[in-house]
């Protein structure tokens, strides 16, 4: 095995062993497990247990209502409201619901009653709600001779199809811009937070190193330079670790959690457009999404997300490393080293969420997508816009630059700092230090 | 020759650290590298070593310019040495080796032999934070050595060591030794190198200020003092050819003006009455030697 991969297999396996690492790892997918728990555990909550409502209808509009979310419509056959009144006081039913005739068709207002001890709770409330002007619907269709079918075909959805003047074909609907900024957003987002991250570990890693003297004995073993690498190349395979373990674990958590619960998914008629569409279900958004979002370009967003995050986490990581290995031990005195890294990347986490998603393509943003400091976070946010290919093509090519730049000089400054102990290191001296000698 | 350095100088900005520096350490020599605080010697250990490449000059290991496989051949244990604190002693022990161009197997079979030799069969799973401070010491001194360097550097290697742990890594340096081992042993205690080394080279401002065998340089250095101790009163009436230096109550130091009239000065004492119980010659020691040469150079340079 080559000192390179031997430092690289270090640096990943005690920092993956570790238990903050395997706590933060497991932390967000159980975080969400909890959460989906929660969510499943309140929709199956029917508010207590199932009540027992019958359905006094005089005009006989309503036929039988199905038994739904711990609701059961009995129809009251011949009794009386009175006497109903009396099975609630004898707890054989909970309630009594009145149902009075229409006054005449043109009402759309229509107000019914509920007799019982206990209050109703709000969502079995609405839920009577909706069934019973359902069925009042349905009896208005009726008494009118409407044809359902043909009611059915004068509803029309109106929305915005944005075209490009240029010809060229256009996808676009009204939801890709939202769904191009929660995209943007997202990458934008892990990569600050990833970039940041892994770039401190780095940092903090090298101080390490340097303050237990262990240094020296590696030096004596490796060039400095491998051991840079090393250490960056390891902690950057711990946060792709992190990512595809979040990533599955995720998924995994939110595909077995609704099967072990036994959480219907949507009934598969419903998917197919089924002619009764339930109000609570904004179906033709839900599936307009899922196609917006299948019409996103997956595999080049995946892969300009690998590209830009390997190049602004090389451009970073090595700042950081360089920036370490000029520290004492003392982290307070070498915070004035620390913060001109962190900059630019706040910087660009600002540019993005500031003017950023009100205007993608503004001048501003083409600029914070090329100048290398900033593409990393700012360019995989515009990807999820179709920015024009020359502007990715020369961001790529000026990151991948900068990053073997930086690389190189991190090198030159690691190698000198790693070995001086007890001085103030200043950016002067930091430059000086670019040009020693072997 | 096992280590040639040759002319050599590397400077740090605008100091110059090690300054036309020329010496050579004969194969399976105890060499003392010795000199002031600040004198440049972990400038040299750090050029020997590879960590630093020199700005001028040459550095040959066993006849080759130093090159990528150099640092395999050599052992080192800096003064400011460290341990991965969190990784186990076996772990730790495997990946210093492995660096050191070990195979996995290799490895883990000098590491058995030496923790048996140390009597610590069972520290693999130990953290290294949870040894003593001279407990590391010898996990240190075992990472220096696991790979059988042709050269081995030591940097003050006794500090921090009680008393038998010092023996028992004495002992090992000198069966190192024996076993063909070059040693470069780099200390302040003179006691020490003379007690160890076999060629010295002393450092002071960047340059080679003395250099050589320990017995010829201790030769060079002395002053022709003899020292006689008697049983009973000393007797008066020695020549006076015989300088006098230093009287106690039963033993008497004379400077000669040449190594020859030693026997002339025992002779003038059987003739006296007095039973002469012991006649030695006073070699310096490697402390005033040192001294001496240190404020000779220093002088020399503020001239």
């Amino acid at each position: 095995m080559s000192k390179l991969s031997l430092i690289i297999k270090r640096e990943y396996l005690t920092r993956v062993r570790k238990k903050s690492f395997i706590l933060g790892t497991l932390l967000a997918p159980v975080g969400l497990l909890i959460y989906m728990l929660v969510v499943f555990g309140l929709t199956k909550y029917q508010g207590g247990n199932e009540i027992k409502v019958v359905v006094l209808d005089d005009a006989k509009m309503i036929q039988q209502i199905p038994d739904e979310q711990g609701v059961r419509f009995i129809p009251a056959g011949t009794k009386t409201l009175e006497e109903l009144k009396e099975e609630v006081k004898q707890n054989q039913i909970d309630g009594v619901l009145r149902v009075p005739p229409l006054a005449n068709f043109k009402q759309k207002e229509h107000t019914v009653f509920y007799y019982s001890e206990d209050k109703l709770a709000p969502d079995k409330s609405n839920l009577i709600e909706r069934r019973i002007a359902g069925k009042i619907k349905e009896f208005k269709m009726d008494s009118l001779k409407l044809d359902a079918e043909q009611l059915k075909q004068l509803e029309s959805e109106v929305s915005i199809d944005p075209e490009s003047i240029n010809g060229k074909e256009d996808t676009q609907s009204k939801y890709t811009a939202g769904i191009g900024l929660a995209v943007g957003g997202i990458m934008m987002f892990l990569l600050f937070f990833m970039v940041l991250m892994y770039g401190q570990m780095v940092m903090r890693s090298v101080m390490e190193e340097k303050t237990n003297r262990i240094v020296e004995v590696m030096m004596s073993s490796v060039r400095p330079f491998d051991l840079m690498m090393g250490k960056i190349i390891g902690a950057g395979l711990v946060g792709l670790t992190q990512v595809v373990a979040w990533v599955v674990l995720s998924g995994a958590v939110s595909i077995l959690v609704p099967m072990v619960m036994g959480f219907d998914a949507p009934p598969p008629t419903s998917i197919a457009g089924a002619p009764e569409i339930d109000p609570e279900m904004v179906q033709g958004t839900g599936l307009q999404i899922m196609s917006e979002l299948s019409r996103q370009n997956w595999p080049l967003i995946t892969f300009s997300f690998v590209l830009y995050f390997l190049g602004g986490y090389f451009i970073y990581a090595s700042m950081f490393a360089a920036v370490g290995s000029a520290m004492g031990d003392d982290l307070g005195e070498g915070q004035a080293l620390v913060w001109p890294a962190t900059l630019p990347l706040v910087l660009a986490f600002y540019i993005v969420s500031m003017a950023g998603w009100r205007n993608p393509d503004s001048g501003l943003m083409v600029f914070a997508s090329i100048f290398p400091l900033f593409s990393p976070v700012v360019m995989p946010f515009r990807m999820a816009f179709n920015p024009p290919w020359w502007q990715v093509a020369i961001s790529l090519a000026m990151v991948i630059g900068t990053a073997i730049l930086f690389v190189w000089l991190a090198g030159r400054i690691y190698r000198v700092g790693i070995l001086m102990y007890g001085k103030k290191v200043t950016f002067k001296e930091l430059g000086k230090w670019l040009f020693y000698k072997g | 020759m096992i280590l040639s350095v040759q002319n050599v100088v590397k400077t740090y900005g605008t100091y110059r650290a090690v300054n036309n520096v020329s010496l050579d350490v004969p194969k399976g020599s105890v060499f003392g590298l010795l000199g002031p605080n600040g004198a440049g010697k972990t400038s040299l250990i750090r050029m020997i070593t590879t960590i630093t490449a020199p700005d001028e000059g040459v550095i040959k290991l066993d006849g080759e310019k130093l090159n990528a496989r150099s640092p395999e051949k050599i052992g080192y244990m800096p003064e400011e040495r460290g341990l991965y604190k969190k990784m186990k002693v076996g772990e730790q022990l495997l990946y210093l080796a492995q660096l050191k161009g070990l195979s996995k197997h290799q490895a883990v079979e000098a590491i058995d032999y030496w923790m048996v030799k140390f009597d610590i069969k069972d520290w693999w799973p130990k953290k290294i934070e949870d040894l003593s401070k001279g407990m590391q010491q010898k996990i240190q001194f075992i990472a220096t050595i696991l790979h059988r360097p042709e050269l081995l550097i030591l940097d003050e290697p006794f500090t921090g060591l009680d008393p038998i742990n010092t023996n028992l890594i004495k002992d090992e340096i000198r069966q190192l030794n024996e076993s063909g081992i070059s040693i470069i042993f780099s200390t302040h205690r003179m006691e020490q190198v003379e007690e160890m080394c076999d060629h010295i080279v002393l450092i002071n401002k960047g340059q080679n200020v003395l250099y050589g065998e320990v017995q010829a340089i201790k030769k060079q250095y002395k002053q022709n003092l003899y020292r006689v101790e008697t049983e009973g009163v000393l007797p008066t009436n020695i020549p006076d050819r015989f300088t006098e230096v230093s009287r106690g109550k039963n033993a008497v130091t004379y400077q000669l003006h040449d190594e020859s009239q030693s026997n002339e000065l025992l002779k003038a004492f059987l003739q006296k009455d007095t039973r002469v119980t012991k006649f030695e010659e006073i070699l310096p020691t490697f402390n005033e030697i040192f001294i001496k040469r240190v404020e000779e150079t220093d002088q020399e340079g503020a001239e």
